[in-house]
């Protein structure tokens, strides 16, 4: 079978830093797998260059066997790669209903759900948009019950708690109708039960066919629902495996968590995770 | 109920517009007022498209009223021109009403070359290049003598005339009847605005201002957007100039001034960026301070009184007087925004 999502030797460097020195795994369709490595370890790099938002200095993303060189965002948005940010994850002004209106933006374009008929602007100016109007309405209604976000629909984006915020993050991505999600640091900023929910909607997201790639410090959540784990530390991937096999790999914990006490102590709590 | 709730307000201004005329009976020095108010409220309707809802500011914009004011009364005089090589344009007059729709094209195309440029320049950038381009836009009307009669202005430029088959014509010279032409094209014109942020596009506008990598996450083309939002506002602003030509019969380079961009800026900001009767609202209310303070001041000092109507709205009501008014309404306190959001953020 062929991957959903291949890194091709990918290169990224800025003038004389080397953001990402070679990068190159691959991504089964039906897959959850995180991408971890400590602070700088160029994680949030490599979405930028798979969603376009970079270009790679070398190397190429494949994705279900196109290559992504040249294209926008938008463009690979459109072939059904989505993603979170880490930090700017709504549209702050914009309540949260119109924040999944704006996220449906591609629906209908093209091989959308039966009756979602994209309005054209000349439809728009006349008059003739209300019925795919009202297909997004229902549909935007529909995606907040299933992410829990039903109750929070009329409050402004910018003013929900952190998590939540994260969580319309998500939304978004999911109202693109993507195969393919890119979660850029989903439960920071969520409680140990916030989280659990959110494990358990990760989960359904699968369920419903799509590929998960997870980038994230939780590593008990990391743990938890991965199937494989993708190691960098210093723009290099350093392993790769399950996740039994990376908690034990002795060179990932010294990489991944450096020396000394502190080291020690953090070396702990993932062992202590491990048994959880 | 609430759709009804919300185009109650747009309607009885409407009406009220409508019925001002017969208020005022037929004072010519009003009603010349209520139509350069009433054709620089257009142009700060278009102008609200791309400040207030792609959050680009054009402070070069006159320079798409100008275009149109230059089009429209150059097709309805016609012209003879050398263009060197031994080449000649010469164009015979065609109506004033194929004047207007030409500018709205002209004007339009000017915004696409705009828009396709915003792709790589946005924020202050943006600014600049608009700045710049009106710059450009009025030496070539100051100098090319031949074309525009520079500093002499283009004279007698004809009036509209206004065909339907069966039913005769109609020539627009009077105040009024051009007072009504003015309020059907920008009655024209705010639909065309209300249509488009109300809708998909108007979304993808926000998301774009809002958060621009999100937008561009979910699948919005931020080239095609801003440059569509840019070729309607344009051509918005085109259509406002040639009404301003074809009303006064006369144009110079002076149109292109950047106090005109400025006071259309002033009227987006004030009545409140972003919404449908913000620039309406500013508009009527600086258009017309003069008529109000002329009895009583000197235009030196009018300046000062219009400078400190600003600062009172903006220190009251700092999201300008339509959202302020919408606050007070729903009863909830407005929030604290910067009142200097009408900088450009610098790129990201």
């Amino acid at each position: 079978m062929s991957p959903i999502l291949s890194i091709d030797h990918v290169g990224v460097r800025f003038g004389g830093l080397v953001a990402i020195a070679d990068l190159h795994f691959d991504v089964q369709a039906g897959e959850i797998v995180s991408l971890i490595g400590p602070n700088g370890a160029g994680k949030t790099t490599a979405f930028n260059v798979m969603t376009g938002f970079l270009k790679p200095s070398q190397g190429e993303v494949r994705f279900r066997g196109t290559s992504l060189k040249g294209l926008q965002p938008h463009d690979i948005t459109r072939l059904g790669l989505a993603r979170t940010f880490q930090r700017t994850s709504v549209f702050p002004d914009d309540t949260v209903f119109d924040n999944v209106m704006i996220g449906l933006h591609r629906q209908g374009a093209s091989g959308g759900a039966p009756g979602m008929a994209r309005a054209s602007l000349l439809d728009t100016l006349l008059g003739r948009a209300g019925a795919s109007e009202q297909a997004l309405r229902a549909r935007a209604a529909a995606l907040l019950d299933w992410t829990g976000l039903g109750g929070r629909a009329r409050e402004k984006a910018g003013s929900l708690a952190y998590g939540e915020q994260r969580l319309v993050g998500v939304a978004l991505a999911l109202a693109t109708d993507p195969a393919m999600l890119l979660l850029d640091e989903p439960v920071s900023g969520m409680n140990a039960s916030e989280t659990r929910v959110f494990v358990r909607l990760l989960r359904q997201i699968r369920e419903r066919g799509i590929t998960i790639l997870l980038v994230e410090h939780d590593m008990p959540m990391v743990m938890e629902v991965s199937d494989r784990i993708v190691v960098l530390n210093y723009g290099r991937l350093i392993a790769e495996g399950p996740p039994e096999a990376i908690r034990s790999d002795p060179a990932v914990i010294e990489a991944y968590l450096g020396q000394g006490s502190a080291a020690r102590r953090a070396a702990a709590e993932v062992r202590e995770a491990a048994c959880a | 109920m609430s759709r009804l709730l919300h185009a109650l307000p747009p309607l009885a201004l409407l009406a009220a517009l409508a019925a001002l005329p017969l208020a005022l009976g037929s004072n010519p020095y009003l009603l010349n007022a209520l139509i350069v108010t009433g054709i620089l409220t257009i142009g700060a309707m278009s102008l609200n498209l791309l400040l207030g809802y792609t959050g680009q500011l054009s402070l070069g914009h006159i320079a798409f009223f100008g275009i149109g004011a230059y089009v429209s009364a150059l097709t309805s005089l016609g012209f003879d021109v050398e263009l060197g090589f031994g080449l000649r344009a010469v164009h015979e007059p065609w109506p004033a009403a194929v004047g207007f729709v030409l500018a709205v094209v002209a004007a339009g195309a000017c915004g696409y070359l705009i828009g396709r440029l915003s792709f790589r320049v946005r924020g202050a950038y943006f600014v600049l290049v608009t700045i710049s381009f009106a710059e450009v836009v009025r030496l070539v009307a100051l100098n090319w003598v031949e074309l525009t009669q520079g500093p002499l202005a283009l004279t007698n430029i004809p009036a509209i005339t206004l065909g339907l088959p069966g039913l005769g014509t109609w020539t627009l010279r009077t105040k009024l009847q051009n007072y009504y032409l003015v309020l059907a094209v920008g009655t024209l014109c705010w639909f065309v605005v209300a249509r488009l942020v109300g809708a998909r596009f108007g979304r993808a506008m926000r998301g774009l201002k809002e958060n621009e990598s999100l937008a561009l996450s979910v699948g919005i083309n931020a080239t095609r957007t801003l440059t569509v939002a840019a070729v309607v506002s344009a051509a918005m602003a085109g259509a406002a100039g040639s009404l301003y030509a074809h009303y006064l019969r006369i144009i110079d380079p002076e149109v292109f001034a950047f106090t005109t961009t400025v006071g259309m800026v002033i009227m987006v900001v004030a009545g409140g960026k972003g919404t449908l009767m913000g620039p309406v609202v500013g508009g009527l209310i600086f258009g017309l301070l003069p008529v109000a303070l002329r009895p009583v001041m000197a235009p030196e000092a009018q300046w000062i009184v219009y400078g400190l109507v600003l600062i009172v709205i903006l220190f009251v009501m700092p999201r300008g007087i339509v959202p302020g008014l919408a606050g007070l309404v729903r009863r909830r306190p407005a929030r604290a925004v910067p009142v200097l959001e009408a900088s450009p953020e610098a790129p990201r």
